[in-house]
């Protein structure tokens, strides 16, 4: 059997290498699952990783599914390496989406350059706000951000439900629960002539301005040691309510971006329906990207690939699509299990069960 | 109000509240070993679609109840095995828990959508169910009521009385301590963890083969979580756990009640009443520090690595 031996030093090596295993070792168990489920494993690989990728319109599907993921993913990264545990992604984009498409919905005519930057803008703060909700609950009372941020992704959803089939609920939608459409002034550009949009060619750009801050300024700087060394943080005189804040409004703003250039771009209205779980995806997004930016768009670009991948199962091979959430778990499972190679080595040992057991 | 009114409001208020209790109660045990896990709500999930679908295979809802704590203890494996034996972060592993649940029982489940199974059946005690209000009340539930009764007064008990009870508190609280004097942490808490999952699972089957007996794939709603914190509301104490999920079960109720009064709220915004009321709840709670740090398993989320 194997007994697990502290290495003394993180292993760049594998920092690097577990991502890839966890993939591979995926890409096998899912082998397995299409297997069980009676389609032949290879073949329904390759419609459920490969196929989305062979033609123009499904490279820009691609980018426009990654465009949110890369976008919450990044604000988690920053958020995790602080140690503060933001998991209502989906509540912030909700809400992002809300108080931009709310100001979209009260000027329908308005055509000035400027009124989409407004828009968008909107969706940031209602992105801040509702993690500022969780940051203020945090530092004044002490309540957990776990539980806080979760419960006010159920009530962004059930506000959001009320206002599609209630006072913003379009008069001319023969009762479906969606709003109006938005106006071309609030929609944002397509661009190389696909569906792409405004967001592909943002998330890139913010994930490397993100890197930067968390790199090169004090700011990222006490950020880590926040996370990572919190008594180190103290003496230094750091403050943790102040990078607590920071924290929670970086990454609520981005998903609240995330979610204002979702229903301004590819939905084109407000519906019950706005996110398949980005907000969650987007975890398993930080964590594959090691929660560095660079990281995040690679491991957005997979993740967006497993919807895609979900939605072609579906189609051609007439699987549910619920292979999705299946793929997105197992890859986290994986992934979290390999990288436990990051600070132990695996060594032979004979007699000992239980791999965290001391040898006797 | 009259009698009849006043029965029918405790009996749901019940209703309501036993998914959170059954729930909570092995959450409470995982935690009081020191273990964080909060994959209860994909627990919850996967123990939901294994209960109903051997209920419907088998026609027996009995059955569906132990194939559901079966597979709520053996998904938690899962998570046991990767925070434990490869020490992986317990609050990642818990969220990839719930995850992969949602996944696996949509998956499982797409067969089933608008199905019915059998329903658990309500076991009446003759004679003593004829006795106005407290017959419906106290001999006329499904077995699972006075499951996660009996189950509480045992935990209560264990944690108190018993040594094993003990020796969880102490893993819990000091797994260096405990490893020291020859308990083995790393084998207590895969118990403790397959106890939360089993126990996930048959929330998850009240759910499905009772409180809203179609399968639909967004059963839990929430619930797991809301189980989760009030873990923390109870300070990890058994009878807190206990008021805390009736509590939140009449919060529940009330949401519906109000719904069915057609008093001028918006429907939507009735229902976001159970999520509130946990946020406030946590809020006065937690405001407390002292309160907490004093109670809270001085271990809990730590990973155990035995050196020598």
């Amino acid at each position: 059997m194997f007994r697990l031996e502290p290495r003394g030093e993180r292993s760049t090596f594998w920092v690097y290498g577990s991502p890839v295993l966890a993939v591979a070792l995926t890409v096998v168990t899912m082998g397995l699952v299409f297997a069980v489920m009676g389609a032949a494993p290879l073949p329904a690989i390759e419609t459920f990783l490969v196929s989305p990728l062979l033609s123009v319109s499904g490279l820009a599907s691609l980018a426009v599914r990654a465009a949110p993921l890369i976008m919450i993913g990044v604000g988690l990264a920053f958020c995790y390496r602080a140690n503060v545990w933001n998991i209502g992604g989906d509540g912030q984009f909700t809400v992002g989406a809300l108080a931009g498409g709310g100001l979209a919905l009260l000027f329908p005519n308005e055509a000035f350059w400027w009124f989409y930057p407004v828009v968008l803008a909107a969706g940031v703060a209602g992105g801040v706000f509702w993690a500022g909700i969780v940051a203020f609950l945090k530092i004044r009372f002490n309540a957990n951000e776990i539980l806080t941020s979760l419960m006010l992704v159920y009530i962004a959803q059930l506000v959001l439900v009320w206002l599609v089939t209630g006072p913003w609920r379009d008069p001319q939608g023969f009762g479906f629960p969606q709003s109006a459409m938005f106006s071309a002034g609030a929609t944002t550009p397509d661009f190389f002539g696909t569906t792409m949009h405004l967001g592909c060619i943002l998330a890139p750009l913010i994930a490397l301005g993100v890197w930067q801050i968390m790199d090169r300024t004090v700011l990222g700087f006490q950020l880590r040691v926040v996370g990572q060394a919190p008594r180190a943080a103290r003496y230094a005189g750091f403050s943790n309510a102040r990078l607590t804040w920071i924290a929670l409004a970086v990454s609520g703003g981005l998903a609240g971006l995330a979610g204002i250039i979702e229903v301004t771009g590819p939905i084109g209205q407000l519906t019950t329906g706005i996110t398949p779980g980005y907000g969650f995806t987007a975890v398993i997004v930080a964590f594959l990207g090691r929660l560095h930016p660079v990281g995040v768009i690679f491991a957005g670009l997979l993740l967006a690939l497993s919807y895609l991948g979900g939605d072609a199962a579906q189609i051609s091979l007439g699987l549910p699509n619920a292979i999705t959430g299946i793929f997105q778990g197992v890859l986290l499972f994986y992934l979290l299990g390999v990288d436990v190679l990051i600070l132990y080595r695996l060594k032979r040992v004979r007699g000992v069960l239980l791999v965290a057991e001391p040898a006797e | 109000m009259n009698l009849y009114e006043v029965t029918s409001f405790v009996l749901s208020i019940i209703s309501a509240s036993t998914p959170l209790l059954l729930a909570a109660s092995g959450e409470l045990i995982t935690e009081k070993s020191g273990v964080l896990n909060l994959g209860v709500e994909g627990m919850m999930l996967i123990g939901a679609i294994a209960g109903f679908a051997t209920a419907h295979a088998t026609g027996n809802a009995y059955l569906g109840v132990l194939a559901a704590m079966a597979a709520g203890a053996a998904i938690s494996m899962i998570f046991a095995v990767l925070t434990l034996s490869l020490l992986a972060n317990q609050i990642a592993t818990g969220l990839a828990l719930t995850i992969f649940g949602h996944g696996f029982a949509a998956l499982l489940g797409a067969g089933y959508v608008g199905i019915s199974a059998p329903t658990l059946p309500l076991l009446k005690v003759p004679l003593l169910s004829e006795i106005p209000f407290f017959g419906p009340v106290l001999f006329e539930q499904n077995i699972l009521i006075y499951f996660s009764f009996a189950m509480l007064f045992g935990i209560a008990w264990f944690l108190r009385k018993t040594h094993g009870g003990l020796i969880l508190r102490a893993v819990g609280d000091s797994h260096d301590a405990a490893h020291a004097m020859g308990y083995r942490v790393i084998p207590i808490r895969y118990a403790a963890i397959a106890f939360g999952g089993a126990m996930a699972g048959v929330a998850g089957a009240y759910l499905s083969l009772y409180y809203s007996p179609l399968w639909s794939q967004d059963l839990a709603a929430g619930r797991g979580w809301i189980a989760l914190a009030l873990v923390v509301f109870a300070a990890w104490r058994p009878f807190w756990l206990l008021a805390g999920a009736y509590l939140f079960g009449g919060i529940t109720y009330l949401s519906l009640y109000l719904q069915g009064l057609g008093v001028p709220i918006p429907s939507p915004l009735i229902s976001a009443l159970p999520y509130v009321g946990t946020v406030v709840v946590l809020v006065l709670i937690s405001r407390d520090r002292r309160r907490t740090r004093l109670n809270q398993p001085a271990c809990l989320g730590k990973s155990f690595h035995a050196v020598a």
